[in-house]
């Protein structure tokens, strides 16, 4: 059914071949490696374990931004401040409120036009062109110039609703209409990534597979049904993942188009630890805030690999 | 000519750069790596100020470059949380600005934090004292004894009125220019209750309701305060609400938008402009800040004054007030301190262009001046400065703060009907908890 190559199972003589290999390459080419790796490694140390490790120690101080040094130690205080914290849990759902809204239109959109551009025999460099340029532009430039189209009475949008008929809702005043307006920008916005991801599986395709489907008779339409979708299932698993971990990231566009308005019924997390760490000060309990984000994000992820691994072994 | 290879062009472009970044010790990106504070100009300087607030502190401040021969490196920054984020990250950090501007109501976490330099030795000797400002104004700069912060105005919450529609209301006295006299809220309500009968429009008067979080919440504690003391104490650690005058004021105002439709309870920023300067209301409650927006406009003949007594037996006033603060910072030499308090002295010196964006002097040889007094409507309002009630002190209260954003939304739902006052009283209490019970920062 999958088109995913398993691993053969593991036989006596692939242990002995794979010990041979791990004693590894000569040491000179080993301290090679190091040397090579050694400005990322020094960067990754530097700007993600060293804070993740800073963050770990004030998450169990009164640490605050207004102030040096890291406080008074507090214990698990911050932590249980954090759960039991109303406005942490409503910003915690306002981020999986925005996964839930544009991961569909993230996942499987840029699939269907990954498939449609893919079938267009000339000039396909511009389609992909069209669709991915949007996520080269920064989020505050995006986020300008949809709030100008969002702007009530005078803007594009605003007006484009007007012209059907419709009434526009208020993208700034109203929780509804921000999700909306969010989610709109954020789609479009980043709608290239995922549709280049489609198009470069959809390029690993064999054209022989076309070619014999067609000799068989086989139309447009049945080769995207039974050729193309099945082979990007793959795809489609990679995609699916990496979007909800990028949508429960969000920040820039909510921050910038809403501030988390109105009457922070958009703020997301990553905001909301903002906000407390920056604005309120509180940069202990912003610590330990990240923390139980963090946790969460490892256990989706990990959820996510245990259900992968579990189908795939049934396929198996 | 000679070939100049890549790596020798990269070496030499490479040195030219790091010269030019490390020439005079007193380069910002050089300063940055030792600690010390940038010397870029005599006195470094933060403002929040946009629009004709901006313009009006730019003429002072080049005014006194000119005046005084030193210079003035000015940023204006955006103002709100941020601001704050910013001061209070780069005063810990060891690098902030020589002087900068910030609200009183947001002084007493930065006093707490030991972030700001006192005030009262370093600017006796330029005669800067505490009987030549704004009581209340002083106070608020003043925290456990200590003063802070120079206050620059008093920029409270008014009543603005629209002249000829209150003239056909009858509402004004003998001049012809000034309401005549209330004295609490029953003379407020017959006074709204008249301008809308009398020019039969929807309503009598309108306050920005909608998606502004902080004009409920100051139409609120103004008329709170007339009854009852700050609604937290002990630094904001501790909830001292009184349930009945809470209850009465939400009465009170729900009566306006819901009881008697004196005033639309759904009012966004454009419609309380539209309203009030098309005429189809003739009382708008809002800032002094707000009377550059309506002196322009053609036919609109407004003046503005103090609210009265509403609930309580005397006048208040909700304000809060623009200061300039001295941030510590242990790298900074003496010249450079009285650098910044001769630049204070000359702010202050010219708040009378200060006051042409509505403010209330609050450095009384201007406040007291003739030119002041001629001012018009901003010396009709002086009273408010002393009837002044800030934002209760706390570490989470302040300009521009979660808790005005918080207290405020509970405040507009019960002005569009959402809530009945005493529920009010309860979703204000329970929304406070999350403030008042959080560890605080300092």
């Amino acid at each position: 059914m999958t088109a995913t190559t398993l691993p053969a199972p593991v036989t006596g003589t692939d242990i002995k071949e794979r010990s041979i290999t791990a004693s590894g390459p000569p040491r000179g080419e080993n301290r090679a490696g190091w040397l090579f790796a050694t400005p990322f490694l020094a960067f990754y140390i530097a700007f993600l374990i060293g804070p993740v490790l800073v963050g770990l120690v004030i998450s169990l101080f009164n640490t605050t931004t207004v102030r040096a040094g890291v406080g008074d130690w507090v214990g698990f205080s911050n932590y249980a401040d954090v759960l039991s914290n109303g406005d942490f849990w409503a910003s915690m759902w306002h981020s999986v409120l925005f996964t839930l809204l544009t991961t569909p239109f993230l996942v499987l959109l840029p699939m269907l036009f990954a498939v449609l551009a893919s079938r267009i025999a000339r000039n396909q460099w511009f389609f992909r062109l069209a669709f991915f340029a949007p996520y080269v532009v920064p989020s505050a430039a995006v986020c300008l110039i949809f709030a100008f189209m969002y702007t009530p009475e005078t803007g594009l949008i605003t007006n484009a609703f007007s012209w059907v008929g419709l009434t526009a809702p208020d993208f700034f005043g109203s929780t509804s209409g921000a999700w909306f307006a969010v989610v709109l920008l954020t789609v479009w916005w980043t709608f290239g990534f995922n549709f280049i991801l489609y198009t470069a599986a959809i390029q690993e395709i064999s054209e022989e597979v076309y070619e014999a489907a067609t000799i068989d008779g086989a139309g447009p339409w049945q080769q995207i049904r039974h050729i193309t979708i099945p082979l990007l299932r793959p795809t489609l698993g990679l995609v699916l993942v990496l979007q909800v971990l990028s949508s429960l990231k969000v920040f820039d566009q909510i921050y910038i188009l809403l501030a988390g308005g109105p009457a922070y019924s958009t703020r997301p997390v990553i905001q909301y630890i903002f906000d407390t760490g920056f604005g309120a000060y509180r940069g202990g309990y912003a610590a330990a805030a990240t923390m139980v984000y963090f946790v969460i994000l490892v256990l989706i992820s990990a959820a996510w690999f245990l259900i992968r691994r579990r189908s795939n072994s049934a396929n198996a | 000519m000679t070939q100049i290879s890549r790596r020798q062009f990269l070496a030499a472009g490479g040195s030219v750069s790091l010269a030019v970044a490390l020439s005079g010790c007193g380069s910002p990106i050089a300063t940055s790596f030792t600690g010390a504070q940038p010397k870029t100009a005599d006195v470094i300087f933060w403002h929040l100020f946009g629009g004709g607030d901006g313009e009006n502190m730019g003429t002072m401040v080049r005014d006194y470059q000119k005046s005084s021969g030193q210079s003035v490196e000015s940023t204006l920054l955006s103002w709100g949380n941020p601001f704050y984020t910013k001061l209070a990250l780069s005063t810990s950090s060891g690098r902030p600005p020589d002087v900068t501007v910030a609200h009183l109501s947001r002084v007493p976490l930065l006093a707490q934090a030991d972030l700001l330099t006192p005030v009262a030795d370093q600017f006796r000797a330029v005669g800067v004292t505490q009987d030549k400002f704004t009581p209340a104004a002083w106070d608020k700069a003043t925290v456990d004894g200590t003063t802070y912060a120079v206050p620059i105005d008093t920029h409270p919450f008014v009543l603005f009125y629209n002249t000829a529609l209150a003239a056909k209301a009858g509402l004004l006295d003998a001049t012809g220019e000034n309401l005549k006299p209330m004295k609490n809220s029953d003379d407020f309500v017959a006074a709204l209750q008249a301008m809308k009968d009398a020019n039969g429009s929807d309503f009598a008067a309108v306050a920005t309701i909608t998606a502004d979080p902080s004009t409920c919440w100051r139409f609120f504690l103004m008329i709170y305060s007339g009854l009852a003391g700050p609604i937290v104490s002990e630094l904001g650690t501790k909830v001292t609400i009184d349930r009945s005058a809470m209850e009465e004021t939400f009465a009170f105002m729900q009566n306006l938008t819901q009881g008697q439709k004196l005033m639309p309870a759904n009012a966004t920023a454009t419609t309380t402009t539209t309203l009030f300067s098309q005429g189809r209301v003739g009382f708008l409650f809002d800032g002094v800040w707000q009377i550059p927006t309506y002196r322009e406009i053609k036919g609109l003949e407004l003046n503005v004054v103090p609210f009265p007594a509403l609930l309580g037996p005397e006048p208040v006033a909700y304000a809060d007030s623009h200061a300039l603060v001295i941030p510590t910072s242990p790298g900074r030499s003496a010249t450079r301190s009285a650098d910044s308090v001769d630049f204070v002295k000359g702010l202050l010196d010219q708040s009378l262009i200060w006051a042409d964006g509505g403010h209330i002097p609050a450095w009384l040889p201007v406040q007291e001046s003739q030119e002041f007094l001629e001012l018009k409507p901003q010396s009709n309002y002086t009273e408010a400065a002393f009837n002044a009630v800030y934002d209760p002190p706390g570490w989470y209260t302040g300009a521009g703060s979660d808790f005005q954003t918080a207290m405020g939304s509970v405040i507009a739902s019960v002005l569009t009907g959402g809530t009945d006052p005493k529920a009010g009283v309860d979703a204000m209490t329970t929304s406070l908890k999350t403030f008042s019970t959080a560890r605080p920062p300092v």
